[in-house]
């Protein structure tokens, strides 16, 4: 229960972090810092609990042990109104957008909105056009979220999740489903986003180009620990054979891309059971 | 033995369980109402998807109960040359048991899986954990509406029901096999209690209401958030709300028809 923040200037700060999910221990002792008005970007394998971190730092899961500080709050013993109050501050980026199906573009772009805050709804109009235009939506403002590409639903999401003016975004794979050149024009809406209105950005990503392009500092995670972190040029001197297998993605390497298993001749060879 | 032992214990210990976060759940819930009081617009638009979009099957379902118990109830009060009280018949059949009873397990059909079905898909494809991250309580914004919506809707429908199966008993009663029209009507009128009839029809329907949206609620939110999950969690919104809902009527029926 201390609130004290390790470094003063990082906004979010994940301390001696530990989480399992039943038996499986997704994270082991971990501690992360992401400094204010920088990107920091979270590189791993698929399944090393990405999204499950975004999901602690958000409060909606709860941490074995460790703490997580969001702007001098430790999220996990904030009451339940301070936490909203926190959330309000933080924006979420969903690996699967999230929209809501039930309304269309413009409106799940001003739900925070109208959820939040008392403005007119001419001034809601003019904040939620903005937004779409910031990720070259605004034209499909009248589609039903069943209507849009996977890309496009993300970009909903990210236009949502800027509506309320957060101090810090989480971005869970922004680039996934996107063709170059929205991917080209999400990293730079990232990229400016965090240089014009001074967001804090944590992106969760494979892809290694364009976080490389963007991240000011990068921690790479596998199987429960920090295997890599450094500024993107360091990550990709790196000595580290987990760090280089992740960047050239060599199948081959500490970091395995099967899914822990018994030995595969065993287990072809043992019919007695059907699993 | 002591495996079916173990799986029985396994089994009341889930369903305890179960029980505890259902009961926490509709705490939540129901302290979430007072925050849609404010906002009538989300309450109106589920009293339409909830209420309105059940009526028809309701009025045809309480018109063909009608004109059935107008056909039986002649044959039987016929026998003893009472057919002049077919409509005390029918109306306190409709307005005592079949009213509130049939037209839950309708709207348990019709409304309910419809909200399991819904609220489970907001939860599978993270549109409820979304709505937590813009720090908005998806209980307060999604479920104490829908809740209050179906507690609203449910008395309404019955008393719907019961209305149409009454018209439908009297068009076969005295439009078909001759029962006096107005013997019907001042029967019908001279023998129904307004405490014992009809309120008492009105707290049923009120009952069952309540125990369909939280169950059919709860079975959504609750619900194991892939496609297999909430097509389970609709199976048992059904299943549960019609024991629930016959048993309860049982239990109600002897307190309040029990002593006199
Ligand atoms: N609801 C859940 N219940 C049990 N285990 C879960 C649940 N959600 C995730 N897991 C497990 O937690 C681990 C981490 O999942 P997570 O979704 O955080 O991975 P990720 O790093 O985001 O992967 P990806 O890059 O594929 O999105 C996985 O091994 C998964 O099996
Ligand atoms: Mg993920």
């Amino acid at each position: 229960m201390d609130n004290r923040v390790s470094l003063p200037n990082s906004l979010v700060s994940v301390q001696n972090l530990s989480f399992s999910r039943g038996d499986k221990k997704i994270f082991d002792d971990i501690s992360l810092e992401f400094e204010r008005g920088k990107v920091t970007a979270i590189m791993g394998p698929s399944g090393t609990g990405k999204t499950t971190l975004l999901k602690l730092i958000g409060g909606q899961l709860f941490p074995k042990q460790g703490s997580i500080i969001v702007d001098g709050n430790n999220v996990h013993s904030l009451r339940r109104t301070e936490l909203y109050n926190l959330r309000k501050r933080m924006g979420m980026l969903f690996q699967s957008g999230a929209l809501l199906t039930d309304m269309n573009v413009f409106d799940n772009v001003a739900f925070p909105l109208r959820e939040h805050t008392h403005l007119p709804e001419s001034m809601i109009r003019t904040l939620v056009l903005m937004k779409l235009q910031a990720v070259g939506l605004r034209g499909a403002r009248n589609l039903m979220p069943n209507e849009l590409s996977g890309g496009m639903a993300r970009r909903i999401a990210l236009a949502r999740a800027i509506a309320l003016d957060p101090m810090m975004i989480m971005y869970d794979e922004p680039f996934t489903g996107q063709d170059p050149i929205s991917k080209g024009a999400l990293v730079h809406l990232i990229k400016s986003l965090n240089t014009i209105l001074g967001l804090t950005s944590i992106v969760v990503s494979h892809d290694v180009h364009e976080t490389a392009a963007i991240a000011d500092y990068i921690y790479v995670i596998s199987e429960g620990k920090i295997v890599g972190q450094g500024t993107p040029k360091e990550i990709a001197q790196s000595e580290s054979d987990w760090v280089q297998q992740f960047m050239t993605g060599a199948a081959d390497g500490p970091a395995h891309f099967h899914y822990p298993a018994k030995d595969y001749v065993d287990d072809l060879l043992s019919t007695g059971r059907r699993y | 033995m002591i495996e079916f032992l173990q799986q029985l214990g396994k089994n009341t210990h889930t369903g305890f369980t179960k029980l505890g976060r259902g009961t926490f759940f509709l705490l939540q819930v129901i302290s979430g109402i007072l925050s849609v009081l404010p906002r009538p617009r989300l309450l109106l638009n589920q009293m339409y998807s909830v209420g309105v979009l059940s009526f028809l099957i309701i009025s045809i379902s309480g018109l063909f109960v009608g004109m059935v118990l107008g056909l039986q109830g002649y044959y039987i009060l016929s026998d003893f040359g009472a057919e002049e009280t077919l409509g005390v018949m029918v109306a306190a059949s409709l307005v005592r048991e079949l009213g509130p009873v049939v037209s839950a397990l309708l709207f348990a059909g019709r409304a309910g899986s419809a909200l399991t079905a819904e609220i489970g898909l907001m939860k599978a494809t993270e549109q409820l954990s979304g709505m937590e991250m813009m720090a908005v309580d998806p209980i307060k914004r999604i479920i104490s509406p829908r809740f209050l919506a179906g507690c609203l809707s449910m008395p309404l429908l019955a008393a719907l029901f019961s209305a149409i199966g009454i018209i439908g008993g009297q068009l076969v009663g005295s439009g078909l096999l001759g029962v006096d029209e107005g013997a019907y009507w001042a029967q019908m009128q001279a023998n129904l209690d307004f405490q014992d009839d009809i309120v008492n029809g009105v707290i049923k329907s009120i009952v069952f209401g309540f125990v369909t949206s939280w169950i059919a609620l709860f079975e959504g939110y609750d619900a194991v958030p892939t496609s297999e999950g909430v097509s389970r969690a609709t199976t048992r919104t059904v299943v549960n709300s019609a024991f629930s809902i016959l048993g309860l009527d049982f239990i109600l029926t002897t307190l309040m028809f029990g002593d006199n």
